[in-house]
C-alpha cells in the first residue's frame, strides 16, 4: 500500500512538473518540482552570482543560484595558505594593522558598488568586525584589492553599508570605545568616556580606492546596522542603536531594558557640508591602509596618522534619534527611498517609519522634552508609518521584491514572512530549518530588486545533513518567491558562518573576467622575463632565485651555493599565458604556504632553510600530462661553506 | 517494483524538460588539458591549419630584420621555454627548419589559434603523442605571432 501511494505521488509530481515546462513567464509558477528549479545542468552557468559572507572564516563565498554550487572563496580577512594569501611576500602587507599583521577576522556584511542605486557590477566592499576594517574585492579579478582599517572603533558591524553611488560606505561601531590615544580609562566611566564612531568612507568612481572622508562622533551606543536612503531619501543614512541605556557589563540585561532604542537618522549631505566649510576636528590617529597593485603583482601597507571627526552633538542638524521598540538589528529601507523597517531583535511587532513624516517631524520640532546626549528624538508617532502586527518572533532584516512586497526574517520563531509595505499585512509565513540570522534577494537592497529567489542564511544546522561530529556547516535555503507563497526549493551548506549576502546577475559581471595577467605588463621589480632570465642572485645572506614556471618544468631547477643562516627569496614568474593554468610551488620544510602563479603574475615565497641537505621543490598544481615531472632540488650547505652559487636546467648550466 | 521504475523513467523525463527552460547561455571552455570534446576533422585543411590566416594576408618577401628582432624578445618570455633554435626537442619541437615544414599562415593560425588545431591536425595530434603537452595558447596579438615567425624564418636563414 505504502509503496503505491509513493509511486503514484511521484508521478503526480512528474505530471506537474510537465505542465511547468512553458515559455518563460507563462508558466505556473507553484509547482512541486523544487528539484528542477534549483537544477543546473552540468556545464551550464547559473543566473546568479551570490557573495556570501563567511563570517568567523574570514573568507567571501560565491556561490552559484539557483544551483547552490561553490564557485569560489576569495580570502579577504583571514591568511588562507591554499592561495598563498598572507604567506607569500606580496600578500602580508594586506594584512597589515596598526596592531600589526592581523591573520583573521570575522567578515560580516556584502555590500556591491552601486550607480543610481542599483549594483554596477565593479566591487564588492566587505566589513572585517573584529579588528575593525573594510575591504574592496575586485569582481574582474575576484580579490581583495583593497583593506582599510578604521580609527576609534571597537568593532565594525554596522557595515559596509553604502550610498546609491557609493558615495560613501560607512563603518559604525559596535562596540563604543574611548576615543584613540586617550583610552586608558576605568570602564566603568563608559557613560562619561566611551563614544560611537562611524566613518563615512569615500570610494573613488575610477579605481575604487576607499579613504576615510570623515567620522561622526556619536553617543556611546552601541552601532549595529544600516541602510542608506535612496530616490527621495538620498542624503541620509539610517543607523540602528542598542545599548542605549549605555551598559558596559551583562549587556544581555542591562542593554535590554528600555522599552525603544533607537533608529539613528543622519544627514550625511549636511555633515559633508560641515566638512568642507573646515567644521571637522583633525585628531592624531594611527590605522593602516594596504592596496594591492595589479601591475607589480604586490601590496603595500601606509600607516596613516590623521582622521577628520565632527562631533554630532555640537551640529544641530546632522542627527536625529527615532525610538524603535527593543533592541532594533536591521534598519532596511524600501525601493522607493520612502519606507525604513525598524526590526527590534526582541519586539513582537514591526515598525516601518515614513521619511516624509521624519521630514515634516523635523521641519515641526516633533521632538521629544528630553533630547539623548544633546541628540532631539522625534517622537515615534510623528515618525512611524505603521506597524505589521503579530509578524512573528524575533524579527533581524529586511529585503524586497519588486511589487510591493518585503521579506522579513524571524530568529526565534525560524521563520520567514511575506508581507505587503503599503497595508501592512502579512501575506505568508515559511519556516526555515533553522533560525535565519540574514536573508537576501537579489537586488532586495536596491532601487531595483530582481525578486525571483529569497535565500536564508541559517544559524542552526542541526539535523539537516548528514552529521558530522559536534560541528556542522552552516545552513542555507533557497526559496522561489516568485510566486504568491514562497516555496523551498534548496538547501545548500555554507563556509563560516555566513552573515548578509548578495546577489547579481551572472551578466553584469561573467564577461568581464579577467583570464590571464599580460605578462608584458608585469612591472613586478623581480619578474623574470623568459627563461633566459632565470638566475641566482646572492645579497649578503639573502638569495634572490628568479625561476619561472611553464608546463612542465621550473627555471632553474637544480640550485646549489645556498647555506645555512640564508633567507631565501623564491620570485616565480609564471610564463603561461593561457586561462586556468596556474602553477603552484612549495620547497620541503617551509614555515609557509604554498604559492599559487596565475599566468603572467610573479610572486615570492620566503624560505629559510633550517638544516643542510638537499631540498626537492616542485609545482603543487596539476599543471599537464608531465606535471609530476615539474620539480627540482635545492642544496644547502653548512654555513662558510665554499660550494660556488650554481644553477641550472638540464645541460645549459650556467655558473654565476 | 514496475511502477516505481515506470515512476523514474518519468521522473528523468521531467528532469530532461525541466532542463528545457533553465538554461543560461554556456560557453564550454575547450582549452587545456581539461578538454575532453574532439571536433569533426573532416573540414579541416592541413595545409592551412585552421584560423584567421592563409595565402592572402600572409606573405613573405625579404626578412624584416627589425620584425625579426622583436620576434626573439617575445620569443624568450613566450616560447623558449619549450622550443629551442636547434632541431632539438625540449618540451616542443625544437625550431629548426620550422619555416621549410610549414606554411607561414599555417604557423600564424598555429600559435594564435592552437586547441582547435590540437584536437584536429594530424601531424599534430602525432606529435602530442610524443610530447604529451598542449602547446599553450600564449595570447599573442597578430603582430606580435608574425614577429615571431619573422624570428622563426630568419633562425632558417632568410635573408
Amino acid at each position: 500500500m505504502h509503496k503505491n501511494k509513493l509511486v503514484l505521488a511521484t508521478l503526480l509530481i512528474a505530471f506537474v512538473s510537465v505542465v511547468s515546462c512553458r515559455p518563460k513567464g507563462s508558466g505556473s509558477v507553484v509547482s512541486g518540482n523544487a528539484a528542477s528549479k534549483a537544477y543546473v545542468a552540468p556545464g551550464k552557468y547559473d543566473e546568479f552570482y551570490n557573495f556570501v559572507s563567511g563570517g568567523f572564516s574570514g573568507q567571501l563565498s560565491v556561490y552559484g543560484l539557483p544551483s547552490g554550487r561553490l564557485l569560489r572563496v576569495i580570502p579577504v580577512f583571514s591568511v588562507d595558505p591554499e592561495k598563498g594569501w598572507g604567506y607569500s611576500e606580496e600578500t602580508k602587507p594586506m594584512l597589515n594593522t596598526s596592531h600589526g599583521f592581523v591573520p583573521w577576522d570575522d567578515l560580516h556584511h556584502v555590500e556591491m558598488s552601486m550607480t543610481n542605486g542599483v549594483a554596477d557590477g565593479k566591487w564588492a566592499f566587505v566589513n572585517g568586525n573584529n579588528t575593525p576594517r573594510l575591504a574592496r574585492v575586485d569582481l574582474r579579478t575576484f580579490r581583495t584589492a583593497e583593506i582599510l582599517e578604521l580609527p576609534n572603533s571597537g568593532g565594525n558591524h554596522s557595515s559596509p553599508f553604502g550610498t546609491e553611488n557609493s558615495e560613501y560606505i560607512v563603518a559604525g561601531t559596535r562596540f563604543s570605545v574611548p576615543e584613540d590615544g586617550n583610552s586608558d580609562v576605568p570602564i566603568e566611566s563608559y557613560k562619561e568616556s566611551f563614544k560611537g564612531h562611524i566613518s563615512f568612507v569615500s570610494v573613488d568612481k575610477e579605481s575604487g580606492e576607499m579613504n576615510i572622508a570623515f567620522q561622526l562622533k556619536t553617543p556611546g551606543v552601541n552601532f549595529d546596522l544600516a541602510r542608506a536612503g535612496k530616490g527621495k531619501s538620498h542624503g541620509w543614512f539610517f543607523f540602528s542603536c542598542y545599548n542605549t541605556e549605555l551598559a558596559n557589563t551583562l549587556l544581555e540585561v542591562n542593554a535590554s531594558k528600555k522599552d525603544k532604542d533607537f533608529i539613528m537618522a543622519v544627514n550625511w549631505k549636511k555633515a559633508e557640508e560641515y566638512v568642507k566649510a573646515g567644521k571637522g576636528k583633525k585628531q592624531t590617529v594611527r590605522y593602516a591602509h594596504n592596496k594591492f597593485d595589479e601591475h607589480t603583482h604586490t601590496g603595500t601597507s601606509e600607516i596613516k596618522k590623521e582622521v577628520t571627526v565632527l562631533d554630532v552633538s555640537e551640529f544641530p542638524d546632522i542627527v536625529y534619534f527615532i525610538p524603535c521598540p527593543k533592541s532594533p538589528h536591521g534598519c532596511d529601507v524600501d525601493p522607493t527611498g520612502e519606507y525604513i523597517v525598524g526590526s527590534g531583535k526582541l519586539a513582537a511587532l514591526l515598525p516601518v517609519f515614513s521619511y516624509d513624516k521624519i521630514q515634516k517631524a523635523i521641519a515641526d520640532k516633533s521632538f521629544e522634552e528630553e533630547k539623548y546626549a544633546g541628540i532631539p528624538v522625534i517622537k515615534y508617532e510623528a515618525a512611524l508609518y505603521g506597524e505589521v502586527e503579530k509578524p512573528g518572533l524575533g524579527p533581524l532584516h529586511t529585503e524586497f521584491d519588486a511589487n510591493g512586497n518585503a521579506y522579513t526574517s524571524f530568529f526565534v520563531s525560524s521563520e520567514v514572512v511575506k508581507w505587503n509595505i503599503k497595508d501592512l499585512k502579512v501575506l505568508d509565513r515559511q519556516p526555515t530549518y533553522y533560525s535565519v540570522g540574514h536573508l537576501m534577494v537579489p537586488g532586495g537592497n536596491t532601487k531595483n530588486p530582481l525578486g525571483k529567489y529569497l535565500v536564508a542564511y541559517n544559524k542552526i544546522t542541526k539535523d539537516r545533513y548528514l552529521p558530522t561530529g559536534p560541528e556542522l556547516s552552516q545552513s542555507a535555503q533557497l526559496y522561489d518567491i516568485s510566486g504568491d507563497k514562497m516555496e523551498l526549493i534548496l538547501d545548500f551548506p555554507t563556509i563560516g558562518e555566513p552573515h548578509y549576502a548578495q546577489a547579481v546577475a551572472a551578466d553584469l559581471i561573467k564577461d568581464k573576467q579577467l583570464k590571464i595577467f599580460d605578462i608584458n605588463d608585469n612591472k613586478h621589480p623581480y619578474k623574470t622575463n623568459g627563461e633566459a632570465e632565470a638566475k641566482v642572485v646572492r645579497e649578503g645572506n639573502k638569495v634572490h632565485v628568479y625561476i619561472t614556471t611553464i608546463r612542465s618544468h621550473l627555471t632553474p631547477d637544480n640550485i646549489e651555493g645556498v647555506k645555512l643562516g640564508d633567507e631565501v627569496y623564491f620570485h616565480v614568474t609564471n610564463l603561461e599565458q593561457d586561462w586556468d593554468v596556474p602553477h603552484g610551488f612549495a620547497i620541503k620544510g617551509a614555515n609557509n604556504g604554498e604559492l599559487l602563479i596565475m599566468p603572467g603574475e610573479t610572486i615570492t615565497l620566503k624560505w629559510v632553510p633550517d638544516r643542510i641537505g638537499i631540498f626537492p621543490f616542485y609545482c603543487t598544481d596539476f599543471c599537464s600530462a608531465l606535471h609530476q615531472e615539474m620539480s627540482g632540488y635545492l642544496r644547502v650547505s653548512p654555513a662558510g661553506s665554499n660550494v660556488p652559487l650554481k644553477f641550472w636546467l638540464g645541460e645549459k648550466s650556467a655558473a654565476q | 517494483m514496475k511502477k516505481s521504475l515506470f515512476a523514474l523513467s518519468l521522473m528523468m523525463v521531467t528532469l530532461l524538460i525541466g532542463a528545457c527552460g533553465g538554461g543560461s547561455g554556456s560557453e564550454s571552455g575547450n582549452s587545456g588539458e581539461k578538454s575532453v570534446a574532439r571536433q569533426d576533422p573532416s573540414s579541416y585543411d592541413p595545409t592551412r591549419g585552421e584560423g584567421k590566416f592563409d595565402e592572402s594576408n600572409i606573405t613573405a618577401g625579404p626578412l624584416d630584420k627589425a620584425m625579426a628582432e622583436q620576434g626573439k624578445g617575445i620569443s624568450a618570455t613566450k616560447c623558449n621555454s619549450c622550443h629551442k633554435m636547434s632541431d632539438e626537442r625540449l618540451v616542443g619541437p625544437g625550431w629548426k627548419g620550422v619555416t621549410e615544414r610549414r606554411t607561414l599562415h599555417w604557423l600564424m593560425n598555429f600559435i594564435t589559434n592552437p586547441d582547435p588545431m590540437i584536437d584536429k591536425d594530424p601531424e599534430v595530434q602525432a606529435q602530442l603523442e610524443l610530447c604529451l603537452v598542449r602547446m599553450p595558447n600564449q595570447n599573442m596579438k597578430d603582430d606580435e605571432a608574425r614577429s615571431v615567425v619573422e624570428f622563426m624564418r630568419q633562425n632558417d636563414g632568410v635573408q
